[in-house]
């Protein structure tokens, strides 16, 4: 029976994570009302994590570099490692990794603090109050991450290209600038149905669908947290986990669609 | 007497547990109501139910004439506006500052459309009222149990309510700010005429605050009274139970 109940409660999750996001759809009027917290919000998550998706980002498209310049190598195509890793970090690893990085330190920020107001009654405090939580907690900080997410995978995107120029340069003799000609030529490819350069939009598209999963989920799992610190723990620890889980299968379905579909 | 507050063989299960089993009281205008009894017995669960944050399984809660079972969420709004609620530990908002949480009900909703100023001098008065002037700038995190608590109580009465709900104001503090609590409570009640649901272990919350006491046990009233009827009671339970009181 543990399954089944497992699912129920997976069932009962995800029905909530949708209406919580169709609750905050109907509050987008009260975006100019709230301001002042979605400011303070892209400041949490944008700003305090920016040398995280610095560092990672770069690292990431070294290892790209390297990675697929060692193989390139082997055949002769090493010119070809600034197209590679341009698509590869405009394509998937920026959003990626900065979606990653956003679950696992701003969502689980979001679940522990929301979590915490659940379990020591600020909540309930809001419901006497007659104040609207969706659009005081939730909307705030759901705006700040699908806003946020997409500008930190641009920066990732940049930090990525550039480290993957420093590796083709010291390790593949490839040099600097044939890399980025290559990578930005690669990136200037545009869409069958936007006339911009796909790789580039698909990317930020992508990234912006991560920033609002990430907040719906964390922000759910924090407000539906029960029973003391135990249950603090086990929001955030569902808030991180589903927040991976659905950047995967999501990115999985978004490259179909532009790719393939 | 105008009932305000009415449980009429109210019904709740919380765990397998009836918590709430079979509970009928009345609540008058303008009266400052105790509910006392052991822990575990209902009380707070009791309280809950008067604001509607928990709903009956069977057995009716009618608030100024609403049924709390069959009452619109707007008119439920609508009603808890005109109430208050002092939670345990405060449940003060931790991300705002004392000022911003006993305005936060203000700003919010805004009923009587308030100036910013308007709003700031009202926070100010109830921070007097609950003799914590100059706390508005104040983390909750830089203020102590009881200096929360009365920072729940301002925010509570922010709105000049005509109904106050307190979930044990005592608990936690010491007897010389456990005492000048009562002595708010009573206060409060005479000078704004607020009707007030106690709940409360303590006897010394009875002497100070009460018109009328309920001592619940298993989810149901066993005695019940004025102020005087219930500390001379002669009820074996009620003695047993007071016999414990450390006042």
């Amino acid at each position: 029976m543990r399954p089944l109940s497992e699912f129920a409660n997976f069932a009962r999750s995800i029905g909530y994570q949708v209406d919580l996001a169709l609750q905050v759809a109907a509050r987008l009027p009260h975006l100019w009302k709230r301001r002042s917290w979605i400011s303070e919000q892209l400041f949490l998550s944008g700003v305090k994590v920016l040398h995280v998706v610095l560092l990672v980002g770069f690292f990431m498209g070294m290892i790209v570099s390297l990675q697929t310049g060692i193989e390139l190598s082997r055949i002769g195509q090493q010119d070809q490692i600034g197209t590679i890793v341009g698509i590869s970090m405009a394509r998937e690893m920026g959003p990626f990794i900065t979606g990653i990085i956003l679950a696992a330190t701003v969502g689980s920020a979001l679940a522990a603090e929301l979590g915490t107001m659940a379990v020591s009654d600020e909540l309930a405090a809001l419901e006497v109050l007659s104040v609207d939580r969706t659009s005081f907690l939730v909307l705030p900080r759901l705006v700040a991450l699908t806003i946020i997410c997409p500008l930190l995978t641009v920066l990732a995107d940049t930090v990525g290209i550039l480290g993957g120029g420093f590796v083709a340069q010291a390790q593949l003799n490839v040099g600097f600038e044939l890399f980025f000609d290559s990578a930005i030529e690669a990136l200037q490819t545009p869409g069958k149905v936007v006339p911009l350069p796909k790789d580039v939009y698909a990317g930020l598209f992508k990234s912006t669908v991560f920033g609002t999963l990430v907040s719906v989920i964390s922000c759910s799992a924090g407000l539906r947290a029960r029973g003391g610190a135990l249950g603090v723990g086990n929001a955030t620890r569902q808030a991180v986990r589903d927040s991976i889980i659905a950047i995967i299968i999501a990115n999985y379905f978004m490259t179909w669609i532009f790719y393939q579909a | 007497m105008e009932p305000v507050i009415q449980f009429e063989n109210v019904v709740k299960n919380l765990g397998g547990r009836n918590v709430l089993d079979g509970l009928s009281l009345t609540v008058n205008r303008g009266e400052t109501f105790v509910i006392m009894g052991p822990s575990g017995t209902g009380k707070s669960v009791t309280l809950r139910h008067a604001i509607g944050l928990m709903q009956a399984d069977s057995g009716r809660v009618v608030v100024d004439g609403h049924d709390l079972s069959t009452i619109s969420p707007k008119d439920l709004g609508a009603l808890r506006r005109s109430m208050g609620y002092l939670f345990q530990e405060g449940a003060l908002i931790n991300w705002l500052n004392v000022g911003d949480n006993v305005a936060l009900p203000l700003r919010e909703n805004n009923v009587e459309d308030l100036s910013e100023q308007e709003i700031r001098e009202r926070v100010e008065e109830r921070l007097e009222l609950v003799r914590l002037p100059g706390t508005m700038d104040k983390m909750p995190s830089e203020i102590s149990g009881g200096m929360k608590k009365r920072v729940g109580l301002a925010r509570a009465l922010v709105t000049n309510p005509e109904i106050v709900l307190y979930d044990e104001p005592n608990a936690g503090l010491d007897p010389e700010i456990s005492m000048s609590t009562n002595l708010l409570i009573r206060e409060v009640a005479d000078s704004m005429g607020i009707t007030s649901i106690i709940v409360t272990h303590l006897l010394s919350c009875v002497r100070v605050v009460a018109d009328r006491v309920a001592m619940l046990e298993a989810g149901r009233v066993v005695v019940e009274g004025t102020k005087e009827e219930f500390l001379n009671s002669k009820n074996e339970r009620l003695l047993s139970f007071l016999g414990t009181d450390p006042d």
